[in-house]
């Protein structure tokens, strides 16, 4: 096929795949398997798309024109390859887990569940392809809007609750802060496309660029970074299929993917190290990522830490790009896949241990590791990986993201990068050790559980493998991100 | 002539005459069938008017052949024959639906009657845009109004009967006020042909008699738009008409009249003196920041969603009345695109809320609990229109913000635009607590089982939103259109 027609089933597929889950409703292992099957040929399409591009002209596809000057069009570029390469590659990889989770659950509702999922992996897929901001903007709203009932999908009133800060806080910041900063670039430039170097002129005063910034980013709920971060950990009520592939992947990688287009297409890394607004944030995004990581120290719940782990880690990619060179926007590129394995991986195990054990609490782990090997086994992998040890995917990109900050003498971002290392070891550690180490006894006599369902364990060894495998075959990702600084 | 040169009084004409043969009927189908069948009429003739018009240019035609300024002309350039398009789509559509609710929710004996005063809304409401004279405006508008105040009356609680008077006690001062401002105006001027009038007022502009002629046209138009702080007649109109008469007027009484607010301030005064030497764009500005934001706070409380909505319906004239305050031609555009937009979405969530009541009976917060399992494509509806009325891309009601925004960013005036804003988070607000009713809400207990909205109703409902989608996605017609008649009306020609 050319790049133009993989560009176009791209976003066809998971969207086809939807209708097909709502077809099969009757029979769900057909049903599952629409699922399974799309994934497959959608990280085919996109692995056929990356292997023959050339970046030197990519295909775009124009879907409609909306307004005018601006279209609805999808552009290949680095960074989103990379985008889409994660995203559609664990996939079908988290509806193998989410077979085995949601049936030894009973989950209700399984159709909606998986029709819900497969649109939003369409619209992962069409932000991760956007040719324009608008592009970017529109299918950002489709994702917050397609991954509510997913949030939701307890029914319960915590469930409601917890929906209501979801939407408030995704939308209300997209559309309170980025339509307005998107429109007001228009109305400035003339333009929305992403274009090397930025688009603004010089006639553009610093104190606009500076508001302009600060609406960008704040604009990007997704991206998590405080004071709007609460709909993250609000969104652990959802099945843990949807917390990792959708709140470890998918949906908070398109919040920093967004940032780091942002600063990387909008305003040009040039620009972004000489403006003082962008050390200030560069401070926030600091900020967070040390107080995020000490209230996941605080959490027992395993999900809830894991969510607050999740904010400090996407504060490392906002820190990148805001940090102005090229090191720090390449480690916050790598860091998109690299946070996606571990963190996935880590989702996986924790709700292995839910659907299994029935536990949802860090306390209630104390010797599970030897019911349980290879799920505990791949946590520590994750673990590792998240703290940034080598041989693991975390070493590479804190790798980057320390360099750029050293070479820009940002001394608080060193100290947050270094702190957090300290912390996540903290919060990580103590879980691996209770597991294997301490002895089993939580009261109600021996527990009589083995090890996880065969699909989960299936998909999260094969997210741990991968954690290990890209640190030894980082080649892909760093020459994507590589490409878009243009080096 | 041949009969295609007659269309822009045919419009006009094919909804008069079958308002009448409705009531002859005396047979509630039969007159369902005629009124139908003359809404679709119209509906045709309007499509190739506007066909004729992006051809050929303005359509001047001239009534019984005399000429203008002593005859009656009608005269549909860009602006009307996008308005026409509109003003006869949603009532063709509304009869499709409107065959079950009305059975259920009007008397038998009354039925023929209710068509025939649809139609002489209809046909009102469409004269009011075909006419080119000022003072056929007046007339249409009466034709319009009375035979609305009917059809609210005709609603099933008897509060509809309180909130037809009231309505009709301030629709009968608009339209008084706009007889003596055009009474004012035709005593300095001596016609009544808007085209005359635009040539001749310049020399009297500076009297006090046009100016204060202008304020009563103003205020009164204001008061058939309901721009706020005169729309309290409208919450209760909406709310307590039958359901098929609360989509009809939502989505096109208004537009109607934000039309002719647009046909006077720019056509008839010009815009330089109507908003900048009478400071109409200040007035403007701050009166539909206000409505935008006070009637949104307002609605988000609302327990009655046909009242919410009415509400909802109030703050979107506001952003109306902002984009003609901008007096830019954004800001035009913004105006005229969201005539056409908003009655796409209050289409689909009225004729949604008229299945609900066909079914359920009521359009309380508590009639919603657990309707998204037992009318799931109604609720769908609901949610879609609801999204456009928000206005999350890619729907129509995105493509309206974008326009506005752009606007008011063009002219610096970055608080309001910050305020339009607010107002479409505050629109989240009282979308959302409908869809948290509807799909988290247990059903009560034993409340009777509930089928799914007819296809009758569905289809209309599902076309809209379909149009929705596509013109939020699609917008080389709408924003063309927009775009030409912005232009036309502040007097560039492209």
């Amino acid at each position: 096929m050319s790049p133009e027609q993989l560009l176009t089933w791209i976003p066809l597929v998971p969207l086809l795949a939807a209708f097909g889950v709502v077809a099969a409703r009757a029979n769900p292992d057909l049903r599952e398997g629409v699922s399974i099957g799309a994934g497959v040929i959608l990280f085919l399409l996109v692995a056929g798309l990356a292997a023959t591009i050339n970046w030197e002209a990519p295909p775009t596809l124009v879907i409609a024109t909306p307004v005018v000057g601006v279209s609805l069009a999808l552009t290949p570029e680095p960074l989103g390859m990379l985008f889409a390469l994660v995203a559609s590659l664990l996939w079908p990889i988290t509806t193998v887990y989410a077979v085995g989770y949601m049936r030894a659950h009973h989950e209700q509702n399984q159709t909606r569940f998986y029709t819900a999922f497969a649109v939003s992996i369409a619209a992962a897929m069409c932000i991760a392809l956007a040719g324009n901001m608008l592009t970017l903007f529109v299918f950002y709203e489709v994702l917050s809007i397609s991954t509510y009932p997913l949030v939701t999908h307890a029914g319960t009133d915590k469930a409601k609750r917890a929906g209501r800060v979801y939407l408030g806080l995704l939308m209300g910041t997209s559309i309170g802060f980025m339509l307005l900063a998107m429109v007001w670039t228009w109305s400035l430039t003339g333009t929305l496309d992403f274009k090397p170097g930025g688009v603004f002129n010089d006639e553009v005063s610093g104190g606009v660029l500076g508001v302009l910034l600060l609406l960008y980013v704040f604009g990007t709920g997704k991206a998590a970074l405080m004071p709007f971060h609460r709909w993250l950990p609000a969104a652990m009520v959802a099945p843990t299929p949807v917390s990792a592939l959708l709140h470890a992947v998918a949906v908070v990688k398109a919040g920093v993917f967004t940032v780091l287009k942002v600063s990387v297409y909008i305003f040009g890394l040039d620009r972004i190290e000489q403006m003082l607004i962008a050390e200030w944030l560069v401070a926030l995004a600091a900020l967070t990522i040390v107080l995020a990581s000490t209230i996941a120290l605080r959490q027992d719940n395993f999900k809830a830490r894991l969510a607050y782990s999740t904010v400090s880690q996407l504060s490392y990619i906002t820190m990148g790009a805001l940090l102005g060179v090229a090191a720090g926007a390449i480690g916050g590129g790598l860091h998109i896949a690299m946070h996606a394995f571990g963190k996935i991986t880590l989702f996986f195990c924790a709700g292995a241990v839910l659907v299994t054990a029935h536990k949802a609490k860090i306390s209630e782990l104390d010797g599970i590791g030897r019911r349980m090997p290879w799920t505990m086994g791949a946590f520590t992998i994750g673990a590792v990986s998240m703290i940034g040890a080598p041989p693991f995917a975390g070493f590479v990109s804190k790798w980057y993201l320390l360099s750029g900050a050293l070479q820009t003498e940002q001394m608080i971002a060193v100290a947050a990068l270094i702190i957090s290392t300290l912390l996540n070891a903290a919060y990580f550690m103590p879980i691996v050790y209770a597991a294997f180490f301490k002895p089993e006894d939580d009261g109600h006599g021996p527990a009589t559980h083995g090890e996880a369902p065969l699909p989960i364990v299936l998909a999260l060894g094969t997210t741990a493998l991968l954690t290990i495998l890209i640190f030894f075959f980082p080649g892909i990702p760093l020459s994507l991100v590589q490409q878009m600084v243009g080096g | 002539m041949t009969l295609w040169d007659h269309l822009p009084v045919l419009v006009v004409i094919i909804p008069l005459m079958a308002g009448p043969l409705c009531v002859l009927t005396e047979h509630p189908r039969a007159a369902w069938i005629v009124a139908l069948a003359a809404a679709w009429l119209s509906f045709a003739a309007a499509v190739v008017l506007a066909a004729q018009v992006s051809d050929t240019g303005t359509i001047s035609y001239h009534l019984g052949g005399w000429e203008p300024p002593w005859g009656i002309e009608y005269r549909i350039d860009t602006l009307g024959s996008y308005v026409l398009l509109i003003v006869t789509a949603i009532p063709a559509l509304v009869l499709v639906a409107a065959k079950e609710s009305v059975v259920h929710e009007i008397p038998e004996s009354l039925i023929a009657r209710f068509y025939g005063a649809f139609m002489l809304a209809f046909a009102g409401l469409a004269g009011i845009v075909a006419t080119g004279d000022a003072f056929n405006v007046f007339v249409f508008l009466e034709i319009s109004s009375l035979s609305s105040y009917a059809l609210i009356s005709m609603g099933r609680d008897r509060r509809a009967l309180t909130a037809s008077f009231e309505y009709l006690v301030m629709g009968t001062i608009g339209a008084t006020f706009i007889l003596i401002g055009i009474g004012f105006l035709y005593m300095m001027t001596g016609t009544l042909n808007m085209q005359d009038l635009a040539e001749r007022l310049p020399a009297v502009l500076e009297t006090r008699a046009v100016r204060a002629g202008f304020a009563f046209l103003t205020v009164g138009i204001g008061l058939k738009l309901a721009m706020f702080p005169l729309h309290l007649w409208l919450p209760n109109a909406y709310a307590y008409a039958p359901s098929a008469v609360t989509a009809f007027l939502a989505a096109t009484a208004t537009k109607v009249a934000v039309y002719a607010l647009l046909r006077f301030l720019f056509d008839v005064f010009g815009f330089e003196f109507a908003l900048r030497d009478m400071p109409l764009d200040h007035i403007l500005m701050i009166l539909g920041l206000a409505g935008i934001l006070t009637a949104s706070l307002v609605a988000v409380f609302q327990e009655d969603i046909k009242r919410m909505l009415a509400y909802s319906s109030v703050a979107q004239i506001g952003y109306m009345v902002l984009g003609i305050s901008l007096a830019s031609t954004t800001g035009v555009i913004a105006a005229t695109l969201h005539v056409f937009n908003h009655a796409l979405m209050k289409g689909v969530l009225f004729l949604a809320l008229g299945a609900v009541v066909y079914r359920i009976g009521g359009v309380t917060l508590r009639d919603f609990a657990g309707l998204g399992r037992r009318m799931p494509w109604t609720m769908a509806s609901i949610v879609l229109g609801g999204l456009s009325l928000i206005g999350v891309p890619p729907t129509v009601g995105f493509i309206t913000k974008w326009y506005l925004l752009l606007g008011t960013l063009e002219q610096g005036l970055w608080p309001v635009a910050i305020l339009v804003l607010i107002g479409s988070l505050l629109a989240l607000l009282y979308v959302w607590k409908l869809v948290e009713a509807a799909y988290f809400e247990p059903v009560p207990e034993g409340a009777a089982t509930v089928r799914e909205a007819p296809w009758s109703m569905l289809l209309p409902i599902w076309l809209l939103v379909g149009a929705n989608i596509y013109f939020g996605m699609h917008t080389e017609v709408t924003v063309g259109l927009a775009t030409q008649a912005a232009n036309e009306l502040m007097g560039l020609r492209p």
